[in-house]
């Protein structure tokens, strides 16, 4: 029967891009908001809203850990399947190749992201 | 059939960069954003593992030019991946069916946007509620 | 060919611009210009009509019933894949109108493309009934409620006409895909009370040129004449297919083996 009734691997890349692409039209714009001009400029929130020690304290905790590792992995997942079709529309290069550019570097900085959330201790 | 010869035409490579397509494209790069952002993010948590000095470099470079200029666009991005996620996610879906009349896909969409609205809303809330 | 009354007189001429092939003494396309007279009320069908008629008998094209719902007339007008019959000069007017093939298919000849490979696409889907539950004679029929006719209803409106296939860029770039009109009678029977055969056409469904070679860009939704919605059969596939993947392993899974390649009895 060959290639033609093979299944699909499609859906292992398919679901983390809609999580993440639900997720980050759900928090997206208040995180950019926040992380990118709030805290940093202490414009509607007061200063060390993000200080070393409140970042420090969220990201030992357990579940701050799996806030982090869910928003930076999904989001990552997310934009690489996105990257990938849109490299492949463009015939940016070989199927197989763009697959292991998009997806490798997404895997590589999840674990990157994992590692560090470890390193960081509880 | 006789003289039967079937012409086929090469596809147009640059059809993405076309109307009616390049909308579609441009949808696909708010991707691009969403990842970049969550790259940031990545940078912040990695400085946070490597001690207070790497940490207060991070947010001095949150606090740089070059930092809003970054997040500016990474707003647009996802602006605009909220704008078209909501429009395309009633493809998704089977036809919806409430009492004895199909769902309009504009009312799923109206319905997707209304909770990322009120979302937005409560995060920022409870940003002001936790902060010091 | 009466003259254009509200014109006051002469009749108004359209340049119409259409791609030639003949395959006996052609090597490859190339463009024929005609001047057409036309009025208020002309198709675009009719426009040819009155090339074929007066001006150049050798131009070939498919039509039949000139009201959008045989499926014959498709072909790309102005750039876009339109139904001859429903589109009409005036709006191409004074411009030049260009026509084309259909795009993503073989030329056969002139203005008719290959559709050999979607007759098989739509063969394969398995594009009838499997009753869930066999019924008698004197059973009785099966039974549906407008409810569950709703919840199908739009993908048996398609009329074969493969505009969307020629709307569809992922298509073009792979012509194994089994594309939007395909999915959208697939999902007419997946989606039918009465039916039992899901799991036979999920099986299509899963593979890399079923749902996923889609990358919702959602254009065949946009040009098809019946209001189908396409790129809704095959998305919500794709989640269907997407959730089947990772549930498969819960309860029953889908022998992907039991799909012939290129359709046949059940």
């Amino acid at each position: 029967m060959g290639a033609a009734v093979k299944r699909s691997i499609a859906p292992l890349f398919w679901l983390p891009f809609g999580a993440g692409g639900m997720l980050a039209a759900l928090i997206g714009p208040a995180l950019v908001l926040i992380t990118g001009f709030a805290a940093p400029h202490a414009v509607g929130l007061s200063p060390g809203f993000m200080s070393f020690a409140r970042a420090s304290a969220f990201a030992q905790h357990p579940l701050g850990k799996l806030v982090l590792l869910g928003v930076i992995g999904l989001f990552l997942w997310h934009g690489a399947e996105r990257i990938y079709l849109t490299l492949r529309d463009m015939h940016a290069g070989g199927k197989l190749a763009l697959m292991w550019i998009c997806y490798g570097s997404a895997g590589a900085l999840t674990c990157v992201t994992v590692a560090a959330l470890l390193a960081i201790g509880w | 059939m006789s003289g039967a010869r079937p012409y086929i035409r090469p596809i147009e490579p640059l059809w993405w960069a076309r109307p009616p397509y390049l909308a579609y494209t441009l949808r696909e790069a708010t991707g691009v954003a969403v990842a970049g952002y969550a790259v940031v993010l990545l940078a912040g948590v990695i400085s946070l593992a490597s001690g207070e000095g790497a940490y207060q470099a991070w947010l001095d470079f949150l606090r740089s030019p070059w930092s809003l200029a970054l997040h500016l666009l990474f707003l647009i991005g996802i602006l605009a991946h909220v704008w078209t996620w909501f429009a395309i996610m009633p493809k998704t879906m089977p036809r919806l069916v409430i009492g004895d009349r199909v769902v309009p896909q504009s009312w799923i969409t109206a319905a997707g946007l209304a909770v990322a609205i009120a979302s937005f809303i409560v995060i920022l809330l409870l940003a002001k509620w936790v902060q010091p | 060919m009466p003259p254009d009354a509200a014109a006051g007189g002469a009749p108004r001429e359209i340049m119409i611009k259409t791609l030639r092939y003949r395959p006996d003494v052609d090597s490859k396309p190339a463009w024929q210009t005609y001047r057409v007279p036309f009025t208020e009320d002309m198709s675009v069908l009719q426009g040819l009509q009155y090339i074929k008629d007066h001006l150049d008998g050798t131009l070939s094209f498919r039509w039949s019933c000139r009201m959008a719902i045989c499926g014959s007339c498709g072909m790309m007008i102005g750039g876009e894949p339109k139904l001859a019959c429903m589109s009409v000069l005036r709006d191409y007017y004074p411009g030049e109108l260009v026509i084309e093939p259909l795009a993503h298919f073989p030329i056969e000849r002139d203005l008719v493309v290959t559709v050999g490979e979607f007759v098989k696409k739509i063969e394969s889907i398995y594009p009838y009934l499997i009753p869930k539950t066999a019924r008698r004679l004197d059973e009785g029929e099966y039974l549906q409620t407008p409810l569950q006719l709703a919840r199908y209803e739009t993908f048996s409106d398609c009329i074969n006409c493969m505009l969307c296939y020629a709307a569809c860029p992922q298509f073009g770039e792979n012509p194994d895909f089994i594309g939007p009109g395909a999915m959208a009678l697939l999902q007419r029977y997946n989606g039918d009370s009465r039916d039992g055969g899901e799991e036979k056409r999920m099986a299509l469904v899963h593979t890399e040129n079923g749902a996923w070679s889609c990358t919702a860009v959602g254009y065949c939704s946009e040009v098809c004449p019946k209001q189908v919605d396409p790129a809704n059969a095959v998305n919500q596939n794709k989640t269907r297919s997407a959730l089947d993947y990772f549930l498969r392993f819960l309860g029953r899974s889908v022998d992907v083996r039991s799909a012939p390649p290129g359709g046949g009895a059940p």
